[in-house]
């Protein structure tokens, strides 16, 4: 029976009133009194030395407030990079000055060359055309492998070379690895591309910075996906105000997808221009802006190396990517394609020796950061293509040879420094033949042939590791902030309760899903819990929410401050009923004295903690409420196996997805509606990744995807009803919910087995074809099978 | 948006009149004008709109030939044409999404000439006229390359006039992210002879396919199309397909719409 | 600067605009309807579609002008007059059919005229149907079950709740 309330029940969703009814407070509906608007002059070329800007005639234009230029922040600093990686010689990134306006140098297309701030934002865009800019061109770097070239142009003079570092994981032992392939009974070698991406979330970014002289407190307004962390890297590292003079406010927000994660330089300028203009100033990104400002996602280059011994075992695994960096370092670019990327590249497998090389390159494109997933669909793109491409080889069954390299035995410990606490491989790759159909799949092949087209399977698995993260192992690892998260649980005097989490919710239902929780430990309706997030002014603290790490690390802390909420209501109850309170027992909100019929309400206790007449003054405080900060022991590891099957029209290439199953292994689920949710929205950015989506440059650096008009989002008719399951639960071991998380694995799990399946198809209609790089689009689909 | 003034006549008489001003320019449903000026690539001094005269949403069906006001929505079309000319409706139909076929007009498309629109295939390939304020124009006159056409400055398109086929279809292969045309076939049998018109495909614009129409003339089946093809010299190549792989769709669309024109 | 005068949820509503003022700047900015979103500019994401007599349209892409005397018909107008969510809502909220919620009101919107056109659509229609309303969220799964669920279909054999 599903439950319909608490924890594992599937409540609708409340913030969906405000949505379906207009009633949302996204930022751009937020307008301050006097607010200005600002436009960005962004350049149009990807690396040019700004000789000279002249603003004169913009500055007599209407409504023109102020123009701002490189110059006026050359007294603030640059935007920070959160994550410092060593390389292979011990030595730091290279890590140039990121700064807020272009300085002296244009290095990719989009950058701000101007700002300029007036009374209507038609007014910005009409002064910002009588900007006159003199703009020496330089050479664009924009290959990977170009720029890595001895005499490639530098994307920063200051830097020795475009590298920004060269990267080993795992086993730095090249001989020892090398002799692993050489006493190999069989290699599979492939090269492959994981597509730069765009994470394009329905609401383009928006930042009002406001400004009081009477209290010298700012106030940003912005689509964040975690406030606390804005906050924290634009005081301390950008402009360098206090924090608490500075109030940041994330309302609604449509969607992140990890976009939203990073402190952009809007933010910084809107908050230091309200200051400097003496009224609030608002930017509304436009999508066209969205394509060239918002941090890109993915854009690997890698050769991936596979050993197997003569019984199909997995020896040994090599591989040398190439990751973008683009022009500057995001604030968690570097860690996308070491320890996120590098650390996954076990996967689901006992193979002994893994070897990770990475280099990250500078180009004069927009920086590159994480994107739904970050590092682990890269890592898992590659890993599930070079099984199916040896099981190919080998003439293997692409399920038994993963099947026969599981890792069986937790907690285990991988080559590249997870420990794997628990998990179930084959449950989940049992349950996804049975949800699949995987036995009626040569019967829709049949019927497919018939009606001309190829038919194929394809399929993969993925682990991932969620819940980032223990503070003290990233820190090790160069991560620049602590990663727990905060919580404070405010019991009013009538019994009601408000969270203050420092998780952010946009999409993922926090709104719903975190109120069960604590409504199921105490026994009350779920009506009296609601959360607060988004706004540094309310919440205590919270490193925000990403890495699917909401539930498993915000959860988890607002469960240790509910758990010190009752055990001091169990105090209060005990006072009352003249218990001790270890006799005291707390069930459906009742406070009972274990053997005895005596009982005293939630709301009583409540009402006693803020009119504590009769209360324990000598010994407790008065009031109920408690705040706990949560750093996780471990990652979690959710888990997981995909298929897919495509429909192929050998005319065209075109490629049709006709059925995709997932069945994953979350753990503990406290929503099933929601994770499904969570699910099919992965699997949509999945399938997009694999046959649509591409952010593609020209060698000037030109985006050339540059709206949505070439850059190809997946449409309703895209994709198909999704088959989800997740009835596989092998509960998280360390932290009190037994959660996962559940927010990228779609994202992450779905590309191999598109492209799986699409091989599959082309091959059994007698194409030799063993790799195409993704988008699978018709063209490249229909090139690779006539090449 | 630079501003613009904005008028609204109601005869053709006044939108010819309002459009003499320099730099004025006619606004159809506005979904091909409204996002070129959102980039600020048009600096129109005032927006005639077309939308608020009876005589430009005019639709008649004369036995044989199919005359739609020049201010007619795609909608308009698709629901009006799909007994008198299924094929043109069936077109019409899939330009766009339904909020843009609500707005967009067989005009304005026709005047924007879009190398990768719908409509300019189908005025092609039925041999339709171009009805203006001021001529008539036939449509192998009227297309002249990309987004180029015989309008005149000021020059309202008040009507298209179709003759209609004794069977047609088109088939049109989607550019993934704009879902125009990556190429679209026309293809219509006439007592006169068949034409085909290829649209999305050349660097030229909307072209007619005369190979293929001379095979079809004498038989009009898909195999009768075997072993012809466009040259892939003149095809556009980007980022959604190469030139040869354009050059290869035209031949299958060609053979899947004269397949479904039955 | 003109002054333009339309009917809004059933309300008379005017103000002064521009010749450029679009439609969903109008409801938006002057009428501060902000349920209609803009999550483009080139007129394909359908955050902004509302019905103008009738029928649905991309505010962003109608000058506000052109809307002169016309019916219009925005999300914050579509539930039923007790305040309660219309079926079309009700579904959405039932099935799980929104996340973020910014697409949320073009797709109620857009769902609100395909079922008028087209009361018991297939799957496939109502895909075809939302070629113009991109969502980044859903992966359209529940979108379309929602839409299927308010046209009175069964959806419980579709995969998954
Ligand atoms: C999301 C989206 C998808 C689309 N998909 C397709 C598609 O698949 N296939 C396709 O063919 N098109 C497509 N279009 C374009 C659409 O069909 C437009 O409606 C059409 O191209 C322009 O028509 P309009 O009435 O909107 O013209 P407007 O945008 O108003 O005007 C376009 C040009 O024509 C001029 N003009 C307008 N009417 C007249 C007239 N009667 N006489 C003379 N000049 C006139 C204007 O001055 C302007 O220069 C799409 C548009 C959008 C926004
Ligand atoms: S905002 Fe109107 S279509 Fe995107
Ligand atoms: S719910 Fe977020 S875009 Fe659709």
């Amino acid at each position: 029976m599903p439950k319909d309330n608490g924890i594992g029940a599937s409540p609708k969703r409340r913030e969906d009133v405000r949505f379906l009814t207009g009633a949302g407070n996204y930022t751009d509906d937020i307008n301050v009194n006097g607010q200005a608007h600002v436009h960005f002059l962004r350049a149009d070329v990807a690396h040019a030395t700004i000789n000279s800007i002249d603003t004169s005639a913009a500055e007599a234009m209407p409504g023109v407030v102020k123009i701002f230029t490189g110059a006026d922040f050359a007294e603030v600093g640059g935007i920070p990079c959160g994550w410092g990686v060593t390389d292979r010689h011990g030595n730091p990134q290279q890590e140039p000055r990121h700064p807020i306006i272009a300085h002296d140098t244009i290095r990719h297309v989009g950058e701000i060359v101007a700002a300029v701030v007036a009374g209507t934002l038609e007014q910005a865009r009409d002064a910002a055309e009588a900007i006159e800019l003199d703009l020496s061109d330089k050479p664009a770097v924009v290959n990977m492998a170009a720029a890595l070239a001895e005499d490639a142009p530098k994307v920063h003079e200051d830097l020795t070379s475009n590298l920004c570092y060269d990267w080993v994981f795992g086993n730095p032992d090249d001989d020892a690895v090398q002799a692993a392939f050489d006493s190999a009974a069989h290699v599979t070698t492939l090269e492959l591309v994981n597509n730069r991406l765009v994470a394009n979330p329905m609401e383009p970014r928006v930042a009002i910075g406001d400004y009081s002289r009477a209290t010298d407190e700012h106030t940003l307004y912005t689509t964040s996906q975690n406030p606390h962390v804005i906050r924290l890297l634009m005081c301390a590292f950008v402009l360098g105000l206090p924090e608490h003079k500075v109030r940041v406010i994330a309302p609604d927000v449509g969607g992140g997808f990890g976009s939203k994660i990073f402190h952009y330089a809007e933010e910084a300028f809107c908050t230091f221009a309200a200051k400097a203009c003496g009224r609030a100033v608002k930017w509304t990104s436009t999508r066209a802006e969205a394509f060239i400002s918002d941090a890109h996602g993915r854009d690997h280059v890698t050769k991936i190396e596979l050993a197997l011994d003569a019984d199909n075992n997995f020896t040994a695994l090599r591989t040398n990517t190439m990751a973008n960096m683009g022009a500057y370092l995001s604030t968690f670019s570097t860690s996308v394609p070491s320890y996120l990327h590098g650390t996954l590249m076990a996967g689901n497998y006992k193979t002994p020796i893994v070897q990770v090389n990475v280099k990250t390159v500078f180009t004069n494109t927009v920086p590159v950061d994480a994107y739904r997933g970050a590092g682990r669909p890269e890592a898992t793109y590659q890993l599930e293509r070079v099984i199916d491409k040896a099981a190919r080889e080998l003439g293997a069954d692409p399920i038994a040879l993963r099947r026969q390299n599981f890792i069986t035995e937790f907690p285990y410990e991988t080559p590249v420094a997870l420990t794997y606490d628990t998990g179930d491989y084959a449950a989940t790759m049992d349950k996804l033949e049975q949800v699949a159909d995987v036995a009626g799949f040569a019967a829709r092949r049949a019927e497919s042939e018939k009606n001309g087209k190829l038919r194929g399977f394809g399929i993969n698995c993925y682990i991932e590791a969620c819940g980032i993260a223990p503070s003290n192992i990233v820190g090790m690892l160069g991560a620049r902030a602590g990663l727990y998260d905060a919580a404070t649980v405010r019991v009013n005097a009538t019994g009601s309760i408000s969270v203050m989490v420092g998780a952010h919710s946009h999409g993922q239902g926090h709104e719903t899903s975190f109120p069960q929780v604590v409504a199921d430990m105490i026994g009350i309706d779920e009506s009296m819990v609601d959360i607060v997030h988004g706004d540094t002014g309310r919440v205590p603290f919270g490193m925000g929410t990403y890495g699917s790490r909401s539930i498993a690390v915000c959860g988890s802390a607002m469960v240790r401050a509910t758990e010190k909420i009752i055990s001091k209501a169990k105090k209060i109850a005990a006072h009352l009923m003249e218990a001790s309170d270890a006799d005291i027992e707390l069930k459906d909100g009742q406070f009972t004295v274990a053997g005895t019929d005596k009982s005293v309400a939630w709301g009583d206790v409540c009402l006693t903690a803020y009119v504590p007449h009769n209360y324990p003054l000598e010994e407790l405080e008065p009031g109920l409420e408690e705040t706990a900060f949560y750093d996780p022991a471990n990652f979690t590891y959710p888990a997981g196996a995909y298929a897919c099957e495509v429909e192929v029209d050998p005319d065209t290439g075109k490629v049709s997805i006709e059925r995709f199953a997932a069945a994953d292994d979350f753990g503990n689920i406290i929503n099933p509606m929601i994770v499904d949710g969570q699910v099919h929205g992965g699997l949509g950015q999945g399938i997009g990744q694999a046959l649509l989506e591409n952010a593609a440059y020209d060698e000037d650096g030109q985006l050339l995807s540059a709206s949505f008009m070439d850059y190809a989002m997946p449409r309703a008719d895209d994709v198909p009803f999704y088959q989800v399951d997740h009835s596989c639960q092998t509960p998280c071991t360390h932290n009190p919910l037994g959660v996962k998380g559940c927010g990228e694995a779609g994202a992450i799990g779905s590309p191999p087995a598109v492209v799986n399946a699409v091989i599959d198809a082309l091959q059994s209609g007698g194409k030799n074809v063993a790799h195409i790089d993704m988008p699978l689009s018709p063209a490249r689909v229909w090139a690779a099978m006539n090449g | 948006m630079y501003e613009f003034e904005f008028e609204k006549p109601s005869t053709v008489a006044e939108a010819v009149a309002a459009l003499a001003d320099e730099d004025a320019q006619a606004l159809g449903g506005g979904q091909t004008l409204i996002p070129t000026l959102k980039q600020r690539l048009a600096m129109p001094s005032k927006l005639v709109s077309l939308s608020g005269i009876p005589q430009l949403k005019e639709l008649s069906d004369n036995g044989g030939m199919l005359t739609i006001g020049g201010a007619v929505t795609h909608a308009e079309v698709a629901a009006a044409a799909a007994d008198s000319y299924p094929a043109l409706a069936e077109l019409a139909s899939h330009i766009g999404d339904p909020a843009v076929r609500n707005r967009g007009t067989i005009g304005g498309s026709l005047a924007n000439n879009d190398p990768a629109a719908c409509y300019p295939a189908a005025a092609l390939g039925s041999g339709a006229t171009i009805v203006t304020n001021a001529r008539e124009i036939t449509a192998d006159d009227y297309f002249r390359g990309l987004f180029e056409t015989a309008l005149e400055d000021g020059e309202i398109i008040t009507a298209v006039r179709f003759p209609v086929p004794e069977k047609a279809n088109y088939q049109k292969f989607l550019q993934p992210a704009s879902r125009f045309a990556l190429v679209g076939v026309f293809a219509a049998k006439y007592a006169a002879g068949v034409r085909v018109a290829v649209t999305g495909a050349s660097e030229e614009g909307v072209f007619r396919w005369h190979e293929a129409e001379a095979a079809l003339d004498a038989n009009f089946a898909p195999d009768a199309l075997d072993g012809l093809s466009v040259d892939a010299g003149g095809m556009i190549g980007d980022l959604h397909g190469t030139k040869e792989y354009r050059a290869h769709l035209v031949g299958v669309m060609a053979k899947r719409a004269v397949a479904a024109a039955g | 600067m003109a002054k333009v005068s339309m009917t809004v949820n059933g309300k008379a509503a005017s103000g002064d605009v521009e010749g450029r003022t679009l439609l969903s700047s109008f409801l938006r900015e002057q009428l501060g309807l902000t349920g209609t979103h803009v999550g483009c500019d080139t007129s394909q994401c359908g955050a902004c579609v509302v019905h103008v007599d009738g029928k649905a349209v991309k505010a962003c892409t109608m000058l506000a002008q052109e809307a002169e005397g016309a019916e219009v018909a925005t999300i914050e107008g579509q539930a039923n007059a007790d305040g309660s969510l219309n079926t079309i809502q009700q579904a959405f909220q039932d099935h799980h059919g929104l996340q973020c919620g910014f697409c949320t009101p073009g797709m109620v919107m857009s769902a609100a005229a395909l079922l008028k056109d087209n009361p018991k659509p297939t799957e496939a229609e109502i895909r075809d149907y939302l070629e113009g309303n991109l969502c980044r969220c859903t992966g359209y799964h529940n979108i379309v079950k929602a839409i299927m669920a308010a046209s009175g279909q069964d959806v419980s054999s579709i995969a998954a709740e």
